[in-house]
Parts: C-alpha cells; structure tokens; sequence
C-alpha cells in the first residue's frame, strides 16, 4: 500500500531456481514494487515473502538486486566499488572479484570513475555489483533500458548462464524479444494481480482485460 | 453523536465557567502585584498540562516503537499537538505576566528553558510529521518523541549549571513562597478545568486520526478487492 | 574475450568459504568509503571552510570587539560557526548515498546497520575536526586572542562537543533522508536537541579563553551527554533506516 494507493493486490506466486522468470505489465502494474518486496526493500502491507532451498544456509536467503539506479558510487572505480559491495558480505578476494568484472565484460584494470562510465558499462557494473555474493535470487528491474541491441543481447545471454547455473531469476521488462530464448515462463502483470502466465515470452502477447469501474 | 463524548463536553464547559468565575471574581485580590496576578490561574494549568501531554506523547511513542499500533500514534499525534497550543499559552502569558510585575520579559532559568526548549523540541516533531511521507511518519515522529524528552533532562541540568557560573534574576517568586489558601482553591479549580478542557481536545483529535486512518485502511481493502479502481 | 562459464550453485568442495565480515570490518569499511568519496569529490570540504571564513569575518566586522570582550564572545561564536558550517558536512554524508540509491544496496546486503551509522559518524568527526584545524587559528589571528587557561580542557571540550554535533546530526541526516526538504529538515531537527550540549560546550570555552569559570563539571555534563545521546543513537538507528 501506498497511501490509499494498492500496488500489488492479493498477488501470489511461486519461484523456482534454474529458472528464468520474465515480468511484463503496463507502467503502475506493480512489478517493480514486487520485486522490491522480495528484495526486502518494502514492506508489504499484508503477506510475506518465503524462501525454501536445500541450498546452503549462507545463500538460500541472499537476494541480488538490479534496478534502474545503478547502486554504485560515482567517484569510485569499478573494482573499488566491487570491493566494496563485496566487502560488506565477505567477498573480497582479488582474483574472485576480477574474474566477476570480466564476466560482465568489463576490464578489472580499469581506472576510470564510475561516473564516466557509459550507460552500458554502468548497467554491467551494477550487475556484478548485485551479484557479487552469488545469490540463489536474482531480481532485475529493466536491465535492458537504454541498452545497444549488442549490450542488451550480451546481457540476456548472460542472464540465461545464470539460470543454467540454478539460480532463480526474475526480469521486469519492456522488451519481451530480448528475453526469447532464455525465459522459461512469463507472467503479466496487470493493476497490481497477476493476469497472465505463460510458457517462453507468451505472456507478453496478452492484452490485459477492460478496466471494470462500479460505483 | 456520541453520547459520553457530549456530556463530558458539557461538563468541561460547565467547570471552565466555575474556573472563571473563581479566577476574576472570587479569588483574592493580590497585594502587590494586583489584577495582572490572575493569568496565574491560566499560566500555571496551562503548563500543568503541556507537560502532562507532552510526558503522554513520550508513553504513547513508546509503546508505538515496540508494538506499531496505530491507535498509540493517533495519541502521539494528538497529544503533541495538545500540548504545543498549551504550551504557547505558557510562553505567551508568562512574559505577560513578568513585564509588569518583575521588569523583566524574559529570563534563562531551567524552567523557562527548558519550556521553550520542549516548545521548540515539538514544533519540529509536528514539522517532521508533516514533511515526511506516509508510511514512515509515525515511526520517525516516535523516534525525534524519545530524543527529545531525553534532551529535556540534559536541558534542565545545563540550565542549572550555568546558573551557578552566571546568577540570573529571578522570576516567579522563589520555589518556597507561599501561597494564599484561597488562591489556591482557585488555581485547582483552574487546573482541573483546564485538564478536562485539553483531554477533551485530545479525545476529539484522537477520534478524528483514528478515522482518518480507518478510512484509509477500508479505502485500501476495496482498492485491494479491485471494487474501486484506486489510484 | 572468452568469459568463464557460472558456475553452478552447488559448490565444489574446493571453492572458497565466505565469511562474513565483523563489525569492526564492516565500519572500517564504510569509513574508508566515505573519506575516499569526499576526498575524490572535496564538495563538502570546500563549503565548509568557505561558510566558516565567511562566519568569521562577519563577526569581525559585526561585533569589532577589543581583545578583552573578544575572549568573552568567541567562544560562542566559534560554536556557532562550526554548528552551521558542519549541517554542511552532515546533508552532504547522505546525500552520497542517496544519488544512486547506494543506500539500498547497503540495506539488502544485511550488513550491520550501525557499522553504517558509526561509520559514518566517525567520518563526519574527521572532517569537522579538519574545519576546526582550520578555522581556530583563524579565530586566533581575527580577533588577537590568548587562551588564558587550561589547553587540556580546550581540546577536550573541542573532541566532546564536536561528538556531540557529529552523532546527532548523523543520525537526523538519516531521518530526513525521506522527508520532503530534506536539507532544511537536519538542522530543524538538530538544533533544539543540541541545545544543552551547546550551553556547556561555549562555556567551557570561554572560560578557557578567559581563564575564569569551572571547567570540570560542565565538560563532565558533556561527556555524560555524549555516551547517552550515542546510546539512544545506536539503539534507534535501525528502525530509522529501514523505515519505509
């Protein structure tokens, strides 16, 4: 809830890992608010959010989150803003954080501040920056966004090695192409209620119902 | 409408006249200070019940941080608000009241501080209360509630350190000077009246937040049920 | 360039464990995160030296006190510069956090909340501790002043009372990081509160600058101010944080 505004209403769903998950809605639906829930940002009103995994108590609960701010620290480089962020959950060894920087496809050399960064290598950072603990969830919001087709394939393709490994992902989307070849199932959002599911990118061609008014 | 609420009504307005009348007629004419001695009786119950209120809004902000109950911050919010009108009424007819009769308008006493300071101290909380944003109102205004009133203690201690370094006059007679048995028999009935009165304002206000929250909360089930389209 | 495979989530038994960082660590951390950002930026540095300059030529001009009147009134007003010039310092601590929205990352990561808060705290003490390095000797030549009592008490009553600002500062800069006005709500919400350190803290000084007046139980009331207002801070932190 948002003063008397309901974001999400009586919303319930179940997500498994090694699978891709995109989320498609009209703006105002509420997907950026779900996933910010179960990132553990905001509260819900009502409800809650549960993760069960045979996985290892360390990262069964632990949550990568990716929206449109960048979550970085402009005057920082990108190895010292990894270090950082990686730092707070334990992660600090060189060669692991290197490794995750080319992974993404940037350069661990790299000097230059986060602020001179092109949209692009800002979004790939932030990436690695919501992934660097390795978490079992991984919830992007529009990854995609001001992306060259040569990026934004890139980072689908990564997004799909990433439900290979097993882990859970979850992509809020405009652009349901990009996600073809790598999303499992698809879910519509529509007023805050799931209005659509389907199988690949299906949800995505279903034209939410009429708005019903009664007073 | 309801019906206790308007017999207390009643009877407040009913005590406020008694008060008045003890106030301007039958209480005693004061020797040396004369008539402007009788803010007295509106000075001194009225920061009864400032503080009172204020000591309110630190109990209800606290049981707000252990349980959320939104009921205990529709109290905060009315009590602090009580308590600020009554509390410009003390800072207002104190210097009223001390310009003819002591010199002097205004002096630095643990007291008088540590009034302006409280005053100060929830003016800002209802300042914040309107300033921020929904959800985390009540949580922030209980939080600034707790760090005020420990504030107040260190208020009071500095004040009466600094006036031993720095001697001030004094206003308001010394803590021992008695007081006229008739005088104050109209000073509680002042005080009593004056309780009533402000619990009244505190009930009405509380009622009316408590509304403004249920409406809310029932606007969102249906927004929720989708029988309104909420937006 | 090839990119390594990911690697499955299951891991090898071979792979590193993590360990999570301690407290100490953790503020570490942060503290060294906010010294390098605002010794990359130097925003708040410049404008804080910049307004207490200013401040103190004002005073010049305004009170043009001889030397004798100067040692009873600087105290206060090298208080008051510093309060103001560090409000500064304290909206411009969070203000970082908030330009990407680098505090949720902070907040998803379950790291400790009040390693973020001392951090932080610790790290506005150094740089008003910086702007007062600063703008005491300019104080001194301004107005021809001789501190005529105890150095030991002037540097304690300056450690204290810039604590006393610091940690309560730090802490309202985090409640109005949400709140409409955000830069104008911090000083709204410090200055009442600071009101009973500031009496001790400006006394102390002047009596130091005057070689007259206890020293001893004020700055025992200062200290006494600091752990409690530190204590409540610590405690509440977590709840102002994760208000939403």
């Amino acid at each position: 809830m948002f003063g008397r505004f309901a974001a999400l209403r009586e919303l319930s769903a179940e997500f498994q890992g090694g699978r891709l998950y995109a989320i498609f809605g009209e703006n105002g639906a509420g997907k950026s608010t779900l996933l910010r829930i179960i990132a553990g940002l905001s509260k819900p009103t009502r409800g809650r959010t549960a993760f069960d995994s045979a996985a290892e108590a360390a990262t069964a609960q632990s949550v990568g989150y990716m929206a449109h701010a960048s979550m970085l620290y402009d005057e920082l480089n990108g190895m010292e803003n990894l270090r950082y962020f990686g730092g707070l959950r334990g992660v600090t060894g060189p060669a692991q954080l290197h490794d995750l920087l080319r992974k993404v496809g940037l350069d661990p050399k790299l000097n230059r501040r986060v602020g001179d960064y092109s949209q692009g290598m800002r979004q790939r950072l932030s990436l690695a920056r919501a992934v660097v603990h390795d978490p079992a969830v991984v919830l992007l919001d529009e990854p995609f966004s001001n992306l060259d087709t040569g990026s934004a394939q890139d980072l689908a393709r990564l997004l799909g090695e990433m439900r290979s490994a097993g882990k859970c992902v979850l992509v809020v989307t405009h652009q349901p192409r990009l996600l073809e070849d790598v999303a499992d199932e698809s879910l519509l959002l529509a007023q805050g209620r799931i209005a659509a599911r389907g199988l690949g990118i299906n949800a995505a061609a279903v034209q939410p119902q009429a708005r019903e008014t009664s007073w | 409408m309801n019906k206790k609420l308007v017999f207390f009504a009643l009877v407040t307005l009913g005590l406020l006249l008694y008060a008045l009348i003890q106030s301007l007629y039958d209480a005693p004419h004061e020797e040396t200070m004369g008539d402007i001695q009788r803010i007295f009786y509106y000075h001194v119950p009225s920061a009864f019940v400032a503080f009172a209120f204020f000591f309110a809004n630190l109990l209800a902000s606290l049981v707000y941080l252990k349980n959320r109950s939104p009921a205990a911050d529709s109290f905060a919010l009315a009590t602090a608000e009580v308590g600020v009108v009554f509390c410009t009424i003390v800072l207002i007819t104190g210097p009223l009241w001390a310009k003819p009769v002591w010199g002097i308008w205004w002096t630095w006493d643990a007291r008088l501080t540590s009034t302006l300071l409280l005053w100060l101290i929830y003016v800002s909380y209802l300042i914040l209360r309107r300033f921020s944003s929904g959800g985390q109102t009540p949580v922030l205004a209980a939080v600034l509630s707790v760090f005020g009133s420990v504030d107040v203690v260190f208020v009071y201690m500095s004040i009466r350190w600094f006036r031993t370094q720095h001697p001030q006059p004094v206003i308001g007679g010394g803590e021992g000077s008695g007081l006229n048995p008739a005088m104050g028999y109209a000073l509680l009935a002042n005080v009593v009246a004056f309780f009533a009165f402000s619990a009244l304002l505190v009930w009405l206000r509380y009622r009316l937040e408590r509304s403004r929250q249920q409406l809310d909360e029932l606007h969102a089930l249906a927004a929720e049920r989708g029988s309104i389209n909420a937006s | 360039m090839s990119s390594p495979e990911w690697k499955p989530i299951a891991k090898p038994s071979y792979a590193p464990v993590v360990v999570y960082p301690t407290f100490l660590q953790t503020l570490l951390s942060n503290l060294f995160k906010d010294l390098r950002l605002e010794w990359r930026s130097k925003d708040a540095i410049n404008a804080m030296l910049f307004f207490a300059l200013l401040v103190a030529v004002i005073f010049s001009f305004a009170f043009a006190p001889t030397p004798e009147e100067a040692r009873q009134m600087v105290g206060g007003l090298v208080w008051v510069a510093v309060l103001f010039a560090s409000i500064v310092a304290l909206n411009q601590s969070w203000a970082r956090e908030l330009r990407n929205q680098a505090l949720d990352a902070y907040r998803i990561s379950r790291a400790s909340p009040n390693a973020l808060f001392l951090g932080k705290a610790i790290g506005n003490f150094i740089f008003v501790s910086a702007l007062e390095l600063v703008i005491a000797p300019l104080f001194i030549v301004f107005f021809n002043l001789r501190a005529l009592g105890s150095t030991t008490a002037l540097i304690l009553v300056f450690v204290a009372g810039t604590w006393a600002i610091v940690i309560n500062g730090t802490f309202f800069g985090a409640m109005s990081l949400r709140t409409r006005s955000r830069e104008l709500m911090l000083p709204l919400l410090l200055f009442p509160i600071s009101i009973p350190a500031l009496v001790l803290m400006v006394n102390v000084t002047t009596a130091v600058l005057t070689g007259e007046g206890a020293t001893r139980r004020p700055l025992d009331l200062l200290i006494v101010y600091d752990i409690v207002f530190t204590t409540v801070c610590l405690l509440l932190f977590e709840t102002v944080l994760h208000a939403e």
